[in-house]
């Protein structure tokens, strides 16, 4: 079926950008040849499984004297567990067993700053939901039986439900470590003398938004099957997207050799981060299998799925700026305000993360970023598609549209003028790579007849422009280390197949699909010839999961290494059996022939013969460590990449000012993708992020609401429901025109760039500036509805601020800043007044610094780090 | 609740006669994922609110949580097991691989299932009849516009029109210079 797409590709010219040596060179892999499969539309390699019904995902996985596990969770959203009581449930028949706290007590958690969780609650729970008993029955109905039949006896303590009460109550600490009361983290940062900036700034402009917090959906409710092997073997099979984290979680927590435990992440039915997290149910049923010595599976149901949450942290913000007439930002002072929910999660991470990139679109000369995040007795946050920064792209972008009206420049003139010089290090040292934002602007501006039509719209129509970037990969892995984050086998044998073997997580985002014709366009085979063997810690070299937008970049390049040792190999066996020289071999057409004599040459297979019978059986690797990011000071962990992509978008909203009623009717969306290693693929992943962004932006929140007292007063999930968790229908969704702006980036294997998160980024607040032009109104808050359009109208009409949005942002003592110089001003990436600085190279820092956990290693120490 | 009373159901599932012994207040759902080895019906809430478990009973879309297994008894089911033909993909299987409408595919067993039963009424639907038709499918990958186009798609394939969508599904919109709309 993917060769069906051969004849088709001679729609467009081979995808080399023949303008630009450094970019064909960097996609050209074989002098001289474009690329066969990189850059076309091929067919998914998973696509035959997925839509067969064939994909194991992992609630499919049925075994022999296979045990059904059920966690008691709490009804509580803080209390002391007073006892439990299991006499009821004991009497459930087919009860298998229990497990309580007690029997997993190892602390554990996905960062290393904050490992803060039990499998089952030990003594306190923290939010309504979570775990404390886990229960084991031959059949799933009784184990939910037994679970239902488990008494807690609570002791109720003060429960908190928002940063500003988090931040006045801080006792009774919901956890005994972060930075006091209910602070699980402040940050204070200073780049450049962002007084001096404000001072030369013709136009100073501040505001304050709040971003509601919002849950994954995932459609697939995360399930695990356990299969102990012996005493001390385990298999876990996991809707996971990252193996390796899991990996190393259970070992921590089972207290077993991690070599003895085997992690697979089966095919996730979605993840959009809500699935990269260690998570309870994986911990208990691999506990749960070792006692019982038989298969135990857990499939959470949908409102356990709602509890366990890690999405989208709520975060109010406020930002000012200050602007030359021109346009041009002088300086900036962001700060944020997330509420973390109950546990840290990466939530460490999320706060640097809402402070980190404004930096990679605008030049801002100097720029201050302090945020806090809080503790409260709800689930916890984590990372959602765009981890930590839709919330700040939000702010930015519409801050920025309404400096466009005060300034009289056209808001996307606005941003060109402002936009990152390529390849330049930021004022917060964070190294960019390709930027092709200014042609995304062209793309959607030209598309959307934004010139002609922008402002110019009826009443109740209007255009909305904003832009985002991000990552391709954190730079730093979880946990810090020296070791590639990415590798690849690749196994040749005398049959011809190639199998390929990566520790990646398929999420549906189409990574099998990238690392399988990365492989086949180097070896000049095709995609059927490859066998994938992927996400299995006992088989495959680690890779860290799908997460933070890496895998195309790095997996991509782990596998371009593993690919070209394999040509390397096989052209030099073919080379000797020909005699030619090898570079003057091409692997194509499933072949390896003379460049210049194409009719000499071997099949591929015959080829591997060649080199087997040569040199022996044939296993290469390849692997992939990001570049080591210029930034020094604590915090600078967080940001780094090695490149960045771009997108902007314009949408066209049709508001009903009677009703506050809207509908979205385009979008035209640009993303700056470096080159696309199969266009299909990258425009599912840009409409998909279109479609989750208005899902952000207009109906999506995972809200709270108190019980009344009678009924504990406990603080519920208001919607744990599918029903009532409003996300987007068919019906919902607008047309979109998406532009795949290519321009390839040196860091990219192939020059590819990200695709997964970037394009969510712009389209929350191109929603918001489309509202303002149609009906003149700013909602400042997230999810816009109609009840707030009206508020907003009605508030116009009466001559009061046409506006709804939070005024206030909370007293938050972020202490005094770290102060970094700019590399405009001269500096090297270290803060100027770190009082850590001070300290005994390899001691354990709140965060740790780059140089700082490096001196930690060179001790042997385990140093503490703060990145995803 | 736990000791049951079982049934014993008679089904023609995906063409294949089948007589099957369950629990009596079980699923559909649940005896074609636990008891018929059929575990390519997926479930996404079962509580109806989602549509990832739709299933064929004679020709029309079910939700297959909400149906007690012993209600479809005599009933003919079609899963997507049942779609292809040997080997060979049905058209919308077909359609649904090469335009990239199945991203994680939990979704896709669902969608393939409504969309057969609406084609066999409308065998050249209009987008605004397969929206209608699905919206009470939910996906959290695509964004919907490619599995419009797919069930187009496999449409014309099955009406042997050679209709595929358009360069730009595949390739992305070309940009251009100036400002174009309206």
């Amino acid at each position: 079926m993917n060769d069906r797409w051969d004849s088709r590709s001679a729609d467009r010219a081979p995808p080399v950008d023949a303008e630009n040596d450094v970019a064909a060179a960097t996609v050209a892999r074989q002098p001289g040849i474009a690329p066969r499969l990189i850059g076309q539309p091929f067919t998914r390699v998973d696509a035959r499984a997925k839509v067969t019904g064939q994909a194991q995902f992992a609630d499919d996985i049925a075994l022999p004297r296979m045990t059904y596990l059920k966690l008691v969770r709490s009804t509580a959203a803080h209390a002391r567990i007073r006892g439990i009581d299991l006499a009821a449930a004991r009497r459930v028949p087919g009860v298998l067993g229990f497990l309580s706290g007690r029997d997993l007590p190892q602390p554990y958690g996905i960062l290393p700053v904050s490992e803060d969780e039990h499998a089952l609650a030990l003594d306190t729970v923290r939010y309504v939901g979570d775990p404390i008993v886990a229960v084991a029955a031959t059949s799933e109905e009784q184990a939910h039986e037994a679970a239902l039949a488990v008494i807690i006896d609570y002791q109720p303590l003060t429960t908190i439900a928002s940063v500003e009460q988090a931040l006045d109550t801080p006792e009774p600490r919901i956890h005994q470590y972060g930075e006091q009361g209910n602070i699980h983290k402040t940050v204070s940062l200073a780049f450049g003398d962002t007084a001096a900036g404000f001072e030369a700034a013709e136009c100073l402009l501040e505001d304050t938004f709040f971003y509601e917090g919002n849950t994954h959906l995932a459609l697939e409710q995360h399930a695990a099957v356990a299969v102990p092997e012996d005493d001390e073997r385990i298999t876990v099979y996991s809707s996971t997207q990252t193996p390796h984290y899991v990996h190393r979680a259970l070992a921590k927590v089972l207290g077993l050799p991690a070599a003895r435990i085997r992690v697979i992440a089966c095919t996730n039915g979605g993840g959009f981060g809500g699935k990269t997290d260690p998570f309870n149910h994986e911990i208990a049923v691999a506990k749960m299998a070792l006692e019982l010595g038989r298969p135990v599976k857990v499939t959470l149901s949908r409102e356990e799925v709602f509890y366990c949450h890690r999405g989208r942290h709520p975060v109010l913000m406020h930002l000012r700026t200050g602007f030359r007439r021109d346009g041009t930002i002088t300086a900036q002072h962001l700060r944020t305000a997330l509420d973390g929910g109950a546990y840290g999660s990466y939530g460490v991470a999320s706060t640097y993360y809402t402070g980190a990139l404004p930096t990679t679109t605008y030049h801002l000369p100097a720029y201050r970023f302090e945020a806090v995040r809080a503790f409260t007795n709800k689930p916890p946050c984590g990372p959602k598609r765009g981890h930590g920064t839709p919330q700040p792209r939000y702010a930015l972008e519409v801050h920025l549209d309404k400096a466009a009206h005060v300034l009289g420049i056209d808001p996307a003139e606005l941003r060109l003028r402002n936009i990152a010089s390529a390849g330049s290090v930021t004022t917060n040292w964070l190294q960019l790579g390709t930027i092709g934002l200014a042609k995304c602007i062209e793309a959607v501006v030209a598309g959307s007849g934004w010139r002609k039509r922008y402002g110019r719209l009826r009443h109740g129509r209007g255009l909305g422009l904003a832009c985002g970037a991000y990552l391709c990969g954190a730079g730093l892995p979880i946990y810090w280390n020296h070791m590639p984050q990415s590798g690849v086998h690749i196994k040749l044998d005398r049959s011809g197949n190639v199998a390929v073997f990566c520790g990646e997580a398929e999420i549906g985002q189409g990574s099998d699909s990238v690392l399988a014709a990365i492989v086949a366009e180097i070896l000049g085979i095709a995609l059927a010839d490859i066998r994938l063997c992927v996400a299995d810690t006992d088989l495959t070299p680690v890779d860290l999961g799908s997460y933070s937008s890496r895998v195309t970049l790095m997996v991509g390049h782990a596998a371009v290494e593993a690919a070209e040792r394999a040509r390397a190999v096989i052209a030099k066996a073919v080379a000797a059996q020909l005699g030619v020289p090898a570079e003057q071999l091409v692997f194509a057409e499933r072949r390896v022939f003379d460049a210049r004599d194409p009719a000499s040459g071997l099949p591929f297979a015959d080829a591997v013969v060649a080199a087997e019978a040569r040199y022996g059986t044939l296993v290469t690797a390849g692997s992939y460590t990001p570049p080591r990011a210029p930034g020094r000071y604590r915090g600078s962990g967080v940001g780094p990449s090695p490149t960045y992509s771009y997108t902007a978008a314009v949408i066209e909203v049709e508001v009903d000012p009677e009703t506050g009623l809207f509908d979205v009717e385009h979008v035209w969306i640009a993303h700056d993708i470096g080159r696309a290693i199969n266009p299909v693929l990258a425009l599912g992943q840009i409409e998909g992020s279109v479609y989750m962004g208005l899902g952000e932006a207009m109906m999506e929140e995972q809200a709270f609401r108190r019980l009344p007292p009678r009924l504990s007063g406990a603080l519920v999930h208001k919607m744990p429901s599918m029903l009532e968790y409003k996300s987007p229908s068919f019906q919902d969704m607008p047309e979109i025109t998406s532009y795949l702006i290519e321009s390839p980036d040196p860091q990219g294997p192939f020059g590819a760039k990200e695709v997964g998160q970037g394009p969510l980024l712009p389209i929350i607040p191109a929603l918001a500036n489309a509202v303002f032009d149609a009906v003149g109104v700013r909602i400042d808050q997230v999810p816009i509805q109609p009840d707030l359009l009206l508020k907003a109208l009605a508030a116009a009409e009466k001559g009061r601020e046409p506006r709804i949005g939070p005024n206030a942002f909370p007293d938050v003592d972020f202490g005094e800043p770290l102060r970094v110089p700019t590399p405009q001003q001269g500096g090297d990436g270290r803060a100027l007044d770190d009082p850590r600085r001070q300290q005994a190279p390899g001691t354990r820092s709140a965060d740790g610094t780059m140089s700082e956990r490096e001196q930690a290693l060179r001790k042997g120490h385990d140093a503490a780090l703060t990145t995803p | 609740m736990t000791v049951c009373d079982s049934a014993t159901a008679s089904f023609v599932v995906n063409g294949e006669a089948q007589t099957i012994a369950f629990p009596v207040h079980h699923t559909l759902l649940e005896v074609l994922r636990e008891r018929c080895g059929l575990p390519g019906t997926k479930h996404g809430c079962e509580l109806g609110e989602c549509g990832t478990c739709s299933v064929l009973v004679d020709g029309e879309p079910v939700l297959s949580c909400l149906l007690l297994a012993i209600e479809a008894s005599g009933r003919r089911i079609e899963t997507v097991e049942g779609l292809q033909q040997g080997n060979r993909l049905h058209p919308l299987q077909r359609a649904f691989a090469d335009l990239g409408a199945a991203q994680c595919g939990y979704c896709t067993p669902g969608m393939l299932m409504v969309a057969k039963a609406l084609l066999r009424t409308h065998p050249e639907p209009t987008a605004a009849q397969i929206e209608e038709a699905l919206s009470g499918n939910l996906c959290r990958c695509t964004g919907y516009g490619r599995i419009v186009q797919a069930v187009q798609w496999a449409a014309a394939m099955l009406r042997g029109d050679p209709w595929r969508p358009p360069a730009e599904a595949f390739f992305g919109a070309t940009a251009t210079d100036d400002a174009g709309t309206s």
